[in-house]
């Protein structure tokens, strides 16, 4: 406490752990994405990105599937946030568990569950068969890919929205309606206001991971559907093309940076409840 | 409107388990196919511990959970001791944000800069591969620090300040202060941020797939199995997991449960 010096140098460590581990590769995504393969400065990954319009259609892709998967997520986390939010206090614990209890099982693992049921052979066609009804084909379509993500990142949306509005206090929604304000209204100009951070928290939640995955496009959307997560992981486990891998890392992150200060901007406070 | 709720909650963890359901009734299948249930069998356990892959991969990813998690709370602990301390509001502004690099990046991001740090140093060396065990540790270690500083940092905040000044006004060195009043002050976050980096590290799949090769983990392991055709023995695998994790999550509520208990006994004894 005397001499507070030397306690900062208990910092030291993870100083050079996070120059080393976090800063210097981050660098190397910078370094790698203007090179070319002898290590000369190039532009051309960059503006292969923008001038193929196989990469156009993959990031216009991406972020449209992780947009609307987001706003899937939000619509039916809604309510359920508020439902839970207003229950007892015993049973809301129980609520809560029982929605994170799928989260703990891995993600490869929730999304070929999905895939064990939508297949052409799988178990919703075969109960169809049995039935007699005609066969569905789900697999390998877009709507599939977004399934995949709305199942496995749901979580990731109520949780949020929920720590917020457990925290609302039940006299101002009461006394809204003392004065004459209608569910609607209620709704919209009281709970809706309160719970703004959370929405904002959970959508980033739902949309970063949604936006950059590889798995859940690989195995729902049959290869078909191209992701960005795909096409970076292709250029760095099949084609060996890092320069390109990596000038694409460089334009997802700058993507998720510009939605992140964007969407800073609607919460004018970070009271927000992060759940990790 | 009671009624509604209910249906509304239903639906919701009817889409959260049926597929997880599905998993569990099929890895007893008999048969192969994923559409009709042919029979119950345990043919697929049996094969699933005939080849010893799925213990080997349990084994491997224990000790990178554990290893990483020691390590990240060690090194996380005392740079939250030292952070505590700093006074210059934009140094520590700044490493609090490099530190959150790895928690606000998409997975795939953080796995791919340390590959190619990996692989630069790799070829720089003259390594003839340049990914393995420790690469896999190193960034398991890093994606694990800023989870567990999060959860220590609040708790020196919160914690009295006069605390370790009177201990040293009765005679304690700094570090017999820093071990004997702080720490043990701080430990709950401690043990927080620990149990996250394990259950983090256990559960990784996107990092480790870039930072490591020829060294398999769980999630590396159910990758390869679900990259062929599936055989039902990854449903098995899958069973087991989700039941160890159901008894794990029961078990760590039972404090809680017999604590519920013993309230509502003592409720109706009054």
């Amino acid at each position: 406490m005397n001499r507070p010096v030397f306690r900062k140098f208990a910092a030291a460590p993870h100083i050079v752990w996070a120059a080393l581990f976090i800063a210097a590769p981050l660098a190397f995504v910078v370094y790698y994405a203007f090179t070319d393969e002898a290590g000369a400065f190039t532009l051309s990954n960059m503006s292969a990105l923008v001038t193929s319009p196989n990469y156009r259609a993959i990031f216009l892709r991406s972020i449209s599937y992780a947009l609307i998967a987001t706003v899937i997520c939000l619509v039916i986390a809604y309510p359920v946030a508020y439902i839970i939010s207003r229950s007892r206090v015993r049973a809301q614990s129980t609520m809560i568990l029982l929605i994170m209890l799928p989260m703990w099982m891995n993600l490869l693992i929730r999304t070929y569950s999905w895939m064990v049921i939508i297949q052409d052979t799988g178990f919703l066609n075969g109960i169809l068969s049995a039935v007699g009804l005609p066969n569905l084909h789900i697999i390998n379509t877009p709507g599939a890919v977004i399934l995949g993500m709305v199942y496995n990142y749901l979580p990731y949306m109520i949780l949020p929205i929920y720590s917020v509005m457990v925290k609302i206090d039940n006299r101002l929604i009461e006394a809204a309606h003392d004065l004459g304000a209608g569910g609607v209204q209620v709704l919209f100009r009281v709970i809706f206001p309160l719970s703004i951070s959370g929405v904002i928290s959970g959508i980033t939640m739902v949309f970063v991971p949604s936006i950059s995955t590889f798995y859940i496009s690989q195995k729902m959307g049959g290869g078909s559907y191209d992701m960005i997560g795909d096409a970076i992981e292709r250029q760095f486990m099949n084609n060996y093309n890092y320069n390109l891998g990596a000038s694409m890392s460089l334009v997802l992150m700058i993507l998720i940076l510009v939605c992140m200060a964007v969407m800073n901007r609607f919460s004018d406070e970070d009271t927000g409840g992060v759940i990790v | 409107m009671k009624i509604l709720s209910k249906i509304c909650m239903g639906l919701l963890y009817f889409f959260l388990y049926m597929p997880i359901a599905v998993l569990v009734l099929f890895s007893f299948n008999s048969g192969r196919s994923t559409g009709v249930f042919e029979g119950f069998s345990l043919y697929w356990y049996k094969e699933l511990f005939h080849n010893g892959d799925a213990l080997n991969a349990l084994c491997n990813t224990l000790i990178v959970a554990f290893l990483s998690a020691a390590a990240a709370t060690l090194i996380g602990t005392a740079a939250a001791a030292g952070i505590y301390k700093f006074r210059g509001r934009f140094f520590r502004g700044a490493l609090l944000n490099l530190t959150n690099v790895p928690m606000m990046n998409p997975d795939i991001v953080t796995g791919v800069s340390m590959m190619l740090l990996f692989v630069f140093v790799g070829r720089a060396v003259g390594a003839s591969t340049s990914l393995n065990f420790f690469t896999l540790l190193i960034a398991h270690i890093t994606f694990n620090l800023p989870y567990v500083i999060l959860s220590v940092l609040p708790k020196f905040r919160q914690m009295d300040k006069n605390l370790p000044e009177a201990a040293l006004d009765l005679g304690c060195t700094p570090l017999q202060a820093f071990f004997k009043v702080e720490i043990p002050q701080i430990m709950p976050g401690i043990f927080t941020g620990f149990v996250m980096a394990i259950t983090l590290s256990i559960d990784d799949f996107v990092i480790s797939h870039f930072t490591t090769s020829g060294f398999q983990t769980l999630p590396l392991l159910i990758y390869s199995m679900t990259k062929r055709t599936v055989k039902p023995d990854m449903y098995a695998l899958s069973t087991l997991i989700f039941v160890t994790i159901l008894l794990l999550m029961i078990l760590s509520n039972i404090p809680s449960i017999l604590e519920d208990r013993k309230k509502k006994y003592k409720g109706v004894n009054r």
